[in-house]
């Protein structure tokens, strides 16, 4: 392997849980509904994972347990927010908070212990392919998963009948509602897709980015996904582009870090977060495009009437 | 079986009151289910947590050390959060103004004047509201996503803070331990009593939230702040502009964060290290709501998330539990106070049975 895939493999596998969380928050803000809480369901992907892979000793099992850690979590948020229509941004702070100070007390049993690392699957010939083999297949399962959910999500919104009925939730939720779509049905299915992926994006980072448990291991990239959807416009093949960038602006930091060009590595690893800032100025700066793409019932709560 | 939202006609006066107290005690049977699942004695454990930390007099001036900071910047969040402006980086304007006020007593420590300390404050304010406006200025003139902006500066503040007191702010005679000089005694904020370690971090923050519970309730401000928070458009109206309201908000409260951060450095901790608060401009996001928005409330609520700080030590020691039990109280009870206040607004009625069907579904 040459030293150009090995860089691009390394952007990949950092951008993978950024691309995942991503995607599941997009649809969750197509129906209309902010989720914040997407670092606490994260964190709780991770922990999960590291551990049911520790106690099981298997990380395919871990990945799912991340998986559906994440989708229970999220349902925390879903009755709050959509059975109790409690203030969205307030409950997804909630979330966070609460997956950071759950997670850090599960996972205290497992500070130190060298984690299980989910292996990479060669997909037969394809992976022979010269150069491109060994970038696209020959990765792990969850970054197969989340390209799979990127083209499945695009093509789920913009040309299933679900989607359509998806997007009009958020669009216009008491619209949609007097038509007979059923709303908080949708949405609550919406948020559970989102803390899958959200919590898959965690089990990532303990069991193949950094195959251990760190507390906090996720460091806002909860918040990076939250921004990278407002930078995808709400498209999934938008976001799959941002969270590569972003792959590459992490990695490329920790190679400046590692051959210590003289700039403070304080400002090095600060650069993910003035980066996110920057992308947020850019696109609003453009406020037209930022506008039609905002799905109108973002973070309203919806109270059906009888 | 199902769960049915009906509005009221108006508020419910006495859930309004009642539903931080629903909250607690809901957050309190939680702990009592989580100790016995951790193989603990529950009551001995909700003792050490919740009790014992109000005992002795040393401990109740903790607690009103860690209060102070929870309050001020939580008097700052309700002006944000009542006028719709979502600010939750008030960890990055606590740091940005502890630096800030730190300037003099670091880098020009040999000017020792009475008049350093007032100074520190006021440089200290500027810090946080400088450091605020920034998400305020993108959003008020980009309509920028003010949460995600202000979020991402506490990171930046953090590695500012890191990067400072490893390097130019280093303690020359430290040893090269990552922290800066000692104040000197100009630059250390006074006690309150002579007796007992609280220090005047506490009594700003009072002063703080009395002025603005007089702002709120009694000025046309006040006014201003809830018509634009419930609707911008109903505001624009009445005249006001929400611009306006988006610079003031973040600006009070990150002057507030700053004063906070500044409390807690000159009064707690003597000097800057590379890590200054626990989460305080966190936690202080769930003060605000437990205390209802209303910075009275906000005073209790405050001296209420101080108390898990204290009893998370306490515990630790007395009981042997983890302290990370902290946050996870503290998001509990976040989560609790948010649900409790649906009943504020709505009527909840449990519906058995299969649900009836719909003429358009």
């Amino acid at each position: 392997m040459d030293m150009t895939q090995a860089i691009i493999l390394t952007i990949m596998t950092a951008a993978t849980p950024l691309l995942l969380a991503a995607i599941g928050e997009l649809v969750v803000e197509r129906s209309g509904v902010l989720n914040l809480g997407v670092e606490g369901m994260m964190i709780m992907g991770a922990v999960a994972a590291f551990a049911i892979a520790q106690l099981t000793g298997s990380a395919g099992l871990g990945a799912i347990g991340g998986l559906v850690a994440g989708m229970l979590f999220s349902l925390l948020f879903g009755f709050l927010t959509l059975t109790l229509v409690a203030n969205q941004v307030a409950t997804g702070l909630a979330l966070t908070i609460l997956g950071l100070g759950l997670s850090g007390m599960i996972g205290e049993a497992f500070i130190g212990l060298p984690g299980l690392k989910l292996a990479a699957v060669e997909i037969p010939l394809l992976s022979d392919i010269p150069f491109f083999g060994r970038i696209l297949f020959a990765q792990d399962p969850i970054f197969y998963t989340s390209i799979v959910a990127v083209i499945g999500v695009s093509w789920f919104l913009f040309r299933s009948r679900a989607g359509l009925r998806l997007r009009a939730i958020g669009d216009n939720h008491s619209s949609a509602h007097a038509l007979g779509i059923k709303v908080v049905r949708t949405r609550y299915l919406a948020v559970m897709f989102g803390g899958a992926c959200a919590g898959l994006a965690g089990a990532h980072l303990s069991i193949v980015y950094t195959p251990q448990w760190v507390e906090n291991m996720t460091a806002g990239r909860g918040w990076i996904a939250l921004a990278l959807v407002v930078f995808a416009s709400w498209r999934p093949g938008r976001a799959l582009i941002g969270a590569y960038l972003f792959g590459a602006v992490s990695i490329g930091q920790l190679f400046a870090q590692s051959r210590g060009i003289g700039i403070p590595s304080q400002l090095l690893s600060a650069l993910p977060y003035l980066a996110t800032i920057a992308v947020l100025v850019i696109i609003s700066l453009n406020r037209r495009m930022t506008l039609i793409n905002t799905p109108a019932s973002l973070g309203k709560s919806f109270v059906p009437e009888r | 079986m199902r769960i049915e939202l009906k509005k009221r006609d108006g508020i419910s006066t006495l859930f309004a009151i009642l539903s931080p107290f629903v909250a607690l005690g809901l957050t309190l049977i939680a702990g009592v289910i989580l100790f016995i699942a951790l193989g603990k004695d529950p009551v001995a454990a909700l003792y050490s947590f919740f009790i014992e930390p109000l005992t002795e007099i040393w401990s109740l001036h903790e607690l009103a050390i860690k209060a102070a900071p929870l309050i001020l910047i939580a008097v700052g969040l309700s002006v944000c959060y009542r006028s719709n402006n979502w600010n939750i980086g008030a960890e990055g304007q606590f740091i940005i103004g502890a630096m800030a006020g730190s300037i003099l007593p670091v880098v020009f420590h040999g000017w020792q004047s009475p008049l350093v300390l007032p100074l520190m404050i006021v440089f200290a304010m500027i810090g946080g509201a400088a450091y605020a406006a920034i998400p305020a200025f993108l959003k008020a003139r980009l309509n920028t996503n003010e949460i995600l902006t202000s979020l991402m500066l506490v990171y930046v503040a953090q590695l500012f803070l890191d990067w400072t007191v490893r390097g130019p702010w280093r303690n020359p005679e430290g040893f090269n331990f990552p922290e800066t000089r000692n104040f000197h005694d100009y630059a250390v904020l006074p006690r309150i009593i002579e007796t007992g370690k609280t220090h005047w971090g506490f009594g700003f923050a009072l002063i703080a939230a009395l002025v603005l519970w007089f702002i709120m309730r009694r000025t046309l401000k006040g006014f201003e702040i809830t018509v634009l928070g419930q609707s911008a458009r109903a505001g624009r109206f009445a005249g006001f502009s929400d611009k306006k309201m988006v610079y003031f908000a973040f600006l009070v409260s990150g002057a507030l964060a700053g004063l906070a951060g500044l409390s807690e450095v000159s009064g707690s901790i003597g000097q800057l290290r590379p890590v200054i608060s626990p989460g305080y401009g966190f936690t202080a996001i769930i003060v605000a709501f437990l205390g209802r928005l209303n910075p009275l409330g906000i005073v209790a609520a405050g001296l209420v998330l101080a108390l898990t700080y204290l009893g998370g030590e306490a515990a630790q020691i007395s009981i042997g539990i983890t302290d990370k039990v902290t946050r996870l109280f503290q998001g509990l009870l976040l989560f609790f106070v948010l649900g409790c206040d649906t009943l504020i607004h709505y009527r909840i009625r449990l519906v058995f049975g299969a649900a009836q069907k719909g003429s358009a579904a």
